[in-house]
């Protein structure tokens, strides 16, 4: 079986554990089996993601900047940086806060909090803009008391922030607890019988430690903030350039078919996207590096790829 | 303490982070949510009864979990494919490959829905090619097999596969959401399996097929099925992706979130409630399910 690999040493394709022969599958079946899964992320990743923005630019650059320079698409703009402004800092708050309760102690009921932390993750986005129109809109449970006040929540700014902190609400938290659970208590420990502050242990110890993980929450939370169409859609009412985030002015452009417009504008979430995705890979490519380097610190050279 | 058993601890901040998180949770979620069960509760339970089974909203359930499930087990083999790829092989441009895995997460769902629609319309790049006379559509005539059992009515008059438009559009527009799904719930099992087994398997004599299914894959399916119930849970509640290239007729190619925002704007909120009600009940169900699958897989020691 090995024969055919000790023949054609240099192929492209190699296996990632070259010390274990016995497990190791034909040239042939690493080919295909390569092949047959650049194939799928192909046709179903990369295709889509270069026809956004060869779509954006085929009326060619005149029409993509008009598209992205008009006034609609401006105050959509401005309406999802306010959105995702408010959104995002709430909720990383809260990712801290629950990622500390969570992270560093054990009390009863954390399986239930953490399930329910996880919730807005499973709820379906039209769902969670229904759940506000069903508490402030004009029928809604609030709705009377809103009336009388003249305080307008649907079809306005303060319904599309809540239906996006809801969609988004988890991002942080998840991302943070892991690092926070895995950082472990003894660090803090000593800080604070040392007389250190809570405020401070915090900033400095354990802040650094998790400052990575807390960084990718925020990135993902960003992104979905910026990109969240279901839930803001429900609640938004469309109001051009009034109550059209990003995602909702594409809508409207793909709908009144100027395609390429739509595309333009979608082209900028694109960017956003691949920007997003390009930190994420860099937050996770150091902390691959600052493992192999605590290994060969600490070990002599790993054996396997077990830990 | 007096509520909440907790363990002793010297660190600080246990009541103000956990209290802030519980009336943070309660404002933004849960409070919210309870919204859905108050509105409904003003129905009657013959009311509830009406709009969750009528005709239209049956056949939205089944385009939605239908499409969600083939979409799921398209993911299941894509999504393992790809995992065993990126885990076990080395080749030029395998980082950029694994970076962009989690492009469906990153890109806004309306972006991906105008984007796959535009592929996938008839005039599209790739729906061009299996319509009517494109360079793979031709190959489906207007009589036989499939056009008997594959095609929507439009096909068989002309041949030749529709797309977008038709519930094949939807699968495919889920098959792109919930691809990151399986691939990373499957990818760091795969990484931490050790080489032992498969080498005793290789020693005792196991071609690789037969180590795969049988030393391999028991050890990878709570992963595989918790990514197939993750991508399933996502595909019946997604929209933004979806509606574009859906085509959005009642009966026929209505997703179940579509016909709730179609019964808001014509404001039946009893009947929207009643169904965002179904589908929370199917999101707690698949949680239920995630969590038993990763005890399972915990128990088992993976």
């Amino acid at each position: 079986m090995g024969l055919f690999t000790r023949i054609h040493p240099a192929n492209l394709i190699s296996p990632a554990n070259p010390r274990t022969r016995a497990s190791h599958e034909p040239a042939w079946v690493r080919v295909a089996l390569v092949t047959a899964g650049l194939l799928v992320i192909g046709l179903f990743l990369i295709v889509p993601l270069v026809a956004v923005f060869i779509n954006a630019l085929r009326d060619g650059l005149g029409t993509y900047w008009n598209a992205i320079t008009a006034p609609d698409a401006r105050s959509a703009l401005w309406l999802t940086l306010i959105t995702a402004g408010i959104a995002v800092p709430l909720n990383t708050v809260f990712g801290v806060a629950a990622a500390w309760c969570i992270g560093k102690f054990e009390f009863r009921g954390k399986r239930l909090l953490v399930t329910l932390i996880d919730l807005p993750f499973s709820v379906s986005p039209v769902v969670s803009g229904l759940v506000y129109v069903l508490l402030f809109g004009s029928q809604g449970v609030l709705g009377p008391w809103l009336r009388a006040h003249d305080i307008h929540i649907i079809f306005a700014l303060p319904g599309i922030v809540l239906a996006t902190t809801f969609v988004t609400f988890p991002f942080v938290a998840r991302e943070l607890l892991p690092v926070m659970q895995s950082s472990g208590n003894e660090e803090e420990e000593a800080a604070i019988m040392l007389g250190a502050r809570g405020f401070t242990t915090f900033w400095r110890i354990t802040l650094p430690k998790v400052k990575w993980g807390l960084i990718y929450g925020i990135i993902l939370c960003n992104a979905r903030a910026f990109g969240e169409f279901g839930a803001v859609s429900v609640v938004s009412g469309h109001v051009r350039g009034l109550t059209n985030t990003l995602p909702l002015h594409i809508e409207i452009l793909y709908n009144d078919y100027q395609t390429a417009a739509a595309f333009a504008v979608a082209s900028l979430l694109a960017l956003l996207a691949l920007v997003t995705l390009a930190i994420k890979s860099w937050i996770e490519w150091r902390a691959h590096l600052a493992a192999v380097e605590q290994q060969s610190v600490t070990h002599a050279p790993p054996g396997g790829n077990a830990p | 303490m007096p509520i909440l058993l907790k363990e002793r601890s010297i660190l600080p901040g246990f009541s103000l982070s956990l209290g802030y998180t519980m009336l943070y949770l309660s404002l933004i979620v849960l409070i919210p949510l309870s919204a859905l069960v108050w509105k409904t509760a003003e129905l009657s339970w013959h009311d509830f009864l009406v709009a969750v089974t009528s005709k239209r909203v049956l056949a939205s359930y089944y385009l939605s979990f239908g499409a969600a499930a083939v979409a799921g087990a398209v993911n299941v083999v894509a999504g393992l494919l790809i995992a065993w790829v990126l885990v076990r092989y080395r080749f030029p441009g395998r980082r950029i490959i694994d970076g962009l895995i989690d492009l469906p997460f990153a890109l806004p769902t309306a972006v991906a829905g105008i984007t796959l629609c535009t592929l996938y319309a008839p005039n599209g790049w790739l729906g061009g090619a299996f319509a009517h006379g494109g360079a793979i559509g031709s190959w489906f005539p207007a009589t036989g097999w499939a056009a008997e059992h594959l095609y929507t009515p439009e096909n068989r008059e002309l041949g030749g596969i529709k797309i977008a438009y038709a519930p094949l559009g939807i699968t495919i527009a889920l098959v792109f959401i919930g691809l990151p799904f399986v691939v990373r719930t499957v990818q760091p099992v795969l990484e931490n399996l050790g080489p032992e087994m498969e080498e005793a398997a290789a020693s005792l004599g196991a071609g690789r097929l037969r180590t795969f299914a049988t030393v391999i894959w028991p050890e990878i399916w709570p992963a595989v099925a918790t990514g197939f119930a993750l991508s399933f849970a996502r595909g019946v509640g997604e929209y933004g992706s979806v509606v574009f290239i859906a085509g959005n007729q009642p009966m026929k190619t209505e997703i179940t979130p579509l016909l709730i925002i179609t019964k808001l704007e014509q404001y039946d909120y009893a009947g929207a409630t009643a169904i965002a009600v179904m589908m929370l009940l199917l999101s707690f169900v698949m949680l239920l399910a995630i969590g038993l699958l990763q005890r399972f897989s915990r128990l088992k020691g993976v």
